[in-house]
């Protein structure tokens, strides 16, 4: 992640304020070359932001932005967007109305003959499996089609970066990850270097290689997806990421926190002392289903997903914790059921007031 | 450099509200002037009939304009009859109509020794007196034309209400036991009242503003009384005095239509349009709607117009001369002059508005667009008031100085008339000029230059052909408006210059009806350009149909 010669995007402790609020604070990240990179974070967190200081429609007021190694943005120095030579898929992906599918994808290729522009078009008609529809008008597209369209865009002059913004938004719920796995793997055939901005986890699971976790202005984690998920380093991200109950525990040994729920093995992180009050994530997968098993809950509430049901359970002690149960084993409210923990390594914090 | 730019942008629209508030603020200004004796013999002599004929005006063309307005609204949107489709643009007709001319044209029909009269004595065989037929230049007359030729302006609204309002609210009443009758008394009248009352007081804006019916019909209101007390009693203060107190009413319509544009945003019941179920009329019902529909088309437009043209086959070749062609390029040169600056000068507000924003530049811009409300008489007399005095002034100035007149350099110039129109029209072009902006999303400029695009080219490369629809149609609106205008024009030109609006009303006062009807019909045909462009829009953007943008 931090090999320098291939470091596509380089942002250094940026600032960005309208007018007297700050809206991001001291924000660094970097992406090679060929990653996808997400910023994930709930609304108001800025990542729309980042990316516009990225693209250049937003000044930060200090740091830099480096884009392929070259400052574009700094105290003196401030490329217009035209100049960054960067993609941009728009939430509306403000396609031209006024031209065809083709022109539209054309635009950017200004300077470049024609027989070449027609083949680039040709060429990312082929790609987004549009190759008939090059006379057609955006307002004679359907919502993924036009979203395609605005991507190969965005991708014709072959940008340095492609950046993308809340790409899925406007499409249906059910669309989004089947899209962002296509439009991943589009990237992927080209090799594109590709920054999603989403509040939306699972678009960004199904796209990016790496994830920063946004709130407030900062970044809280910059990951995998399975580093997220199962190693959050703080509240926020374990909060945000995911479904999981936090239940307050004390450090008993090297590898144990004693909770309501017993004594949990697993790693605990270094620096928990015994003694420690923690606060230990246990996520839906933790709780393991089993007939068999001595240790029972109460079924106090299910959700049925297709594949899976999410139980939320009553503990003995009176604690609530989630558990995802295959679809087959169909059970009632008020039942009692048998579980039993399984944890590789405890998501512990230090106890929050 | 974009800073800079703003720091001048944000003043200059402020400059040019202010300056195209100078008719209001002139006009308001009189309100606390001492009153002179004119204006007191006034008071007790013509202002009340002035009020009491202004009054029953309104009231009349109120009630006209909505039975017309919402019953043809109610039946194109809802229901299916014969004729249907035709009728909604039809009904648009009226609008290419000037109140002036359809009320000369019955004038015409109606008299004495019009056709009509005439076939009835052939008829019955009566004579002079043996018989009771209206007056049609009476205040009941003057309601009729007017209200035949500005409903459009309530069935547009409300026909748009109908259509925009959720078929599930409808349904709903239905399934709660209300018939079509009940739901249309219950439900959609209710929802669409903000739109009606917007296009009402469109309406009675125009009503107020009326010039060329009441004078022609020789009805004492607001407008002629301005007129006869500037030009009859040579009065300027009590002219002023009087607009002032029109002024007050318009203003009150103002707000009230501003409100309910308000309220209609709200009334809104949701963004889901299914495709209206119509109601299928047959027999009897199929029949009255037929005629609701035909009989304004009918009196507002096609029986006027034929009259028009019957008179004007009989008298074009003696009008059609030298006069008539200086005619004509007077009313080109000054509709498109006109037109051209009060788009230039719309594209210079909506563009200040989208970079700049803030409170005081829409503020500006609301006040700089007010003028479609103040009728052209108030217009005329708040702009010939400081510009005279102007002229007064530089002149005096001159001679004590160069001992040089300089004479009346704006107050009887095309300058005068020319920004009368701006302060009148500005709000049309503004309007679509905006509406044309609003349509190029900010992203679609952000998506230009991640693209490799400057500023410049940007406005070159997407906002030049997306909004050139939009300046053409507004180019359009406001030369057919300007055209149209009559008591700024006749007020404010210069000495000897006229244009054909001013000369149809100026030959029909004069009882040439038939020689006036070839400028009239001019002034119909070309007024009938926007009218058809209207159609077709509205016929194109029915919600509950696909219209994706």
């Amino acid at each position: 992640m931090n090999d320098s010669a291939s470091i596509r995007v380089e942002v250094n402790n940026i600032d960005v304020c309208y007018g007297n609020k700050q809206i991001i604070n001291q924000l660094s990240f970097t992406l090679s070359e060929g990653k996808i990179g997400c910023l994930l974070g709930p609304s108001g967190c800025g990542k729309t932001t980042v990316l516009r200081a990225i693209a250049g429609f937003e000044r930060p007021s200090s740091g830099q932005v480096l884009i392929s190694n070259q400052i574009v943005s700094d105290q003196k120095i401030n490329l217009p967007p035209e100049k960054r030579h960067i993609g941009m898929v728009f939430q509306d992906f403000a396609l031209f109305p006024n031209l065809t599918v083709q022109d539209n994808i054309v635009f950017g290729l200004k300077g470049w003959p024609k027989k070449d522009q027609q083949n680039r078009a040709i060429e990312l008609l082929a790609m987004i499996g549009m190759p008939t529809l090059a006379r057609a008008y955006p307002h004679q597209l359907s919502g993924g089609q036009q979203q395609r369209v605005a991507l190969a865009r965005a991708m014709a002059p072959k940008p340095s970066i492609l950046l993308l913004d809340e790409p899925f938004s406007s499409m249906d719920v059910e669309l989004r990850e089947q899209l962002a796995r296509e439009v991943r793997q589009l990237l992927k055939q080209e090799n594109v270097t590709a920054i999603l901005v989403t509040h939306d986890q699972n678009e960004a699971f199904a796209m990016a290689d790496e994830i920063c976790v946004m709130n407030e202005g900062q970044i809280q984690q910059h990951d995998t997806a399975y580093n997220l998920y199962h190693k959050p380093i703080n509240r926020f991200v374990a909060d945000f990421i995911g479904e999981g109950v936090i239940v307050p525990g004390m450090v008993v040994g090297g590898n144990t926190v004693n909770t309501e729920l017993g004594n949990i093995h697993g790693l605990v992180p270094q620096g928990c002392k015994p003694g420690c009050q923690v606060d230990v994530l246990i996520r839906p997968d933790d709780i393991i289903h089993d007939d068999d098993s001595a240790e029972t809950a109460i079924v106090v509430e299910r959700a049925f997903r297709g594949s899976d049901f999410l139980y939320t359970l009553r503990m003995p002690s009176g604690i609530e914790v989630l558990s995802l149960v295959p679809s087959h084993h169909n059970h009632e409210i008020n039942e009692s059921i048998g579980i039993h923990l399984e944890f590789d390594h405890l998501v512990v914090f230090p106890r929050s007031h | 450099m974009a800073i800079s730019i703003g720091k001048l942008w944000q003043p200059a629209i402020i400059l040019v509200a202010l300056v195209l508030s100078i008719p209001i603020l002139t006009i308001g200004g009189f309100v606390f002037e001492p009153s002179g004796d004119n204006w007191e013999h006034l008071k007790q002599t013509v202002l009340p009939e002035y009020l009491r004929n202004s009054a029953l005006l309104v009231l009349g063309v109120s009630i006209g304009t909505l039975s017309i307005g919402v019953s043809t609204a109610w039946l194109t949107a809802m229901c299916r009859f014969p004729g249907k489709k035709l009728f909604v643009w039809l009904l648009l007709l009226p609008l290419a109509m000037p109140a002036y001319i359809i009320a000369y044209t019955y004038t015409g029909l109606f008299d004495f020794a019009g056709p009509v009269q005439t076939q009835l004595r052939e008829w019955t065989g009566w004579g002079y007196g043996d018989y009771y037929f209206p007056e049609i230049r009476s205040l009941g007359g003057a309601i009729s034309m007017l209200s035949l030729v500005l409903y459009p302006y309530v069935y547009l609204l409300a026909r748009a209400a109908f259509l925009e309002q959720s078929i599930c609210v409808l349904e709903v009443s239905r399934t709660l036991g209300c018939g079509a009758w009940c739901s249309f008394y219950r439900v959609a009248l209710p929802l669409a009242r903000p739109a009606i009352v917007a296009g009402l007081s469109l309406a009675l804006m125009e009503t107020l503003a009326d010039y060329g019916t009441v004078s022609y019909f020789g009805l004492g209101v607001f407008t002629t009384g301005i007129f006869r007390t500037w030009f009859g009693m040579g009065d300027s203060v009590a002219a002023a005095k009087m607009a002032a107190l029109l002024l007050m009413f318009v203003f009150t319509l103002v707000v009230i239509e501003r409100v309910s544009r308000k309220q209609a945003k709200y009334h809104h019941t949701t963004n889901k349009y299914t495709q209206l179920p119509e109601y299928q009329l047959l027999g009897f019902r199929a029949l009255l709607a037929f005629f609701i529909c035909l009989l304004p088309v009918l009196f507002g437009f096609l029986v006027p117009a034929g009259q028009l043209t019957s008179w004007a086959l009989l008298t074009y070749q003696e009008m059609l001369n030298e006069s008539f062609f200086r005619l004509t390029v007077n009313t080109l040169l000054l509709g498109l002059s006109a037109a051209f600056l009060s788009v230039l000068l719309a594209l210079f507000l909506a563009y200040g508005k989208r970079m700049l924003g803030g409170r005081s530049v829409l503020v500006s811009i609301r006040i700089a667009a007010i003028g479609y409300a103040i009728p052209g008489t108030v217009v005329a007399v708040g702009i010939i008031i400081p510009f005279a005095w102007l002229d007064n002034t530089i002149d005096d100035f001159m001679r004590q100085l160069f001992d040089y007149s300089t004479g009346l350099l704006l107050s009887g110039s095309l300058f005068a008339v020319m920004f009368a129109y701006l302060v009148r029209f500005l709000a049309v072009s503004l309007q679509t000029v905006e509406s044309g902006l609003g349509k190029i999303k900010p992203s679609m400029d952000d998506a230009a230059r991640s693209l490799g695009y400057r500023p410049r080219e940007t406005l070159f490369k997407v906002h030049m052909p997306l909004m050139k629809g939009s300046l053409l149609t507004a180019l359009l609106i406001v030369f057919v408006d300007v055209m149209k205008e009559l008591p700024a024009t006749l007020i404010l030109r210069p000495f000897n210059f006229n244009t054909l609006a001013v000369r149809a009303f100026e030959l029909a006062s004069d009882e040439r009806l038939a020689d006036s009807s070839t400028a009239a019909l001019m002034i119909v045909v070309v007024g009938l350009l926007p009218v058809i462009y209207l159609s077709k829009s509205i016929s194109q953007s029915r919600a509950g149909q696909s219209n994706h943008e």
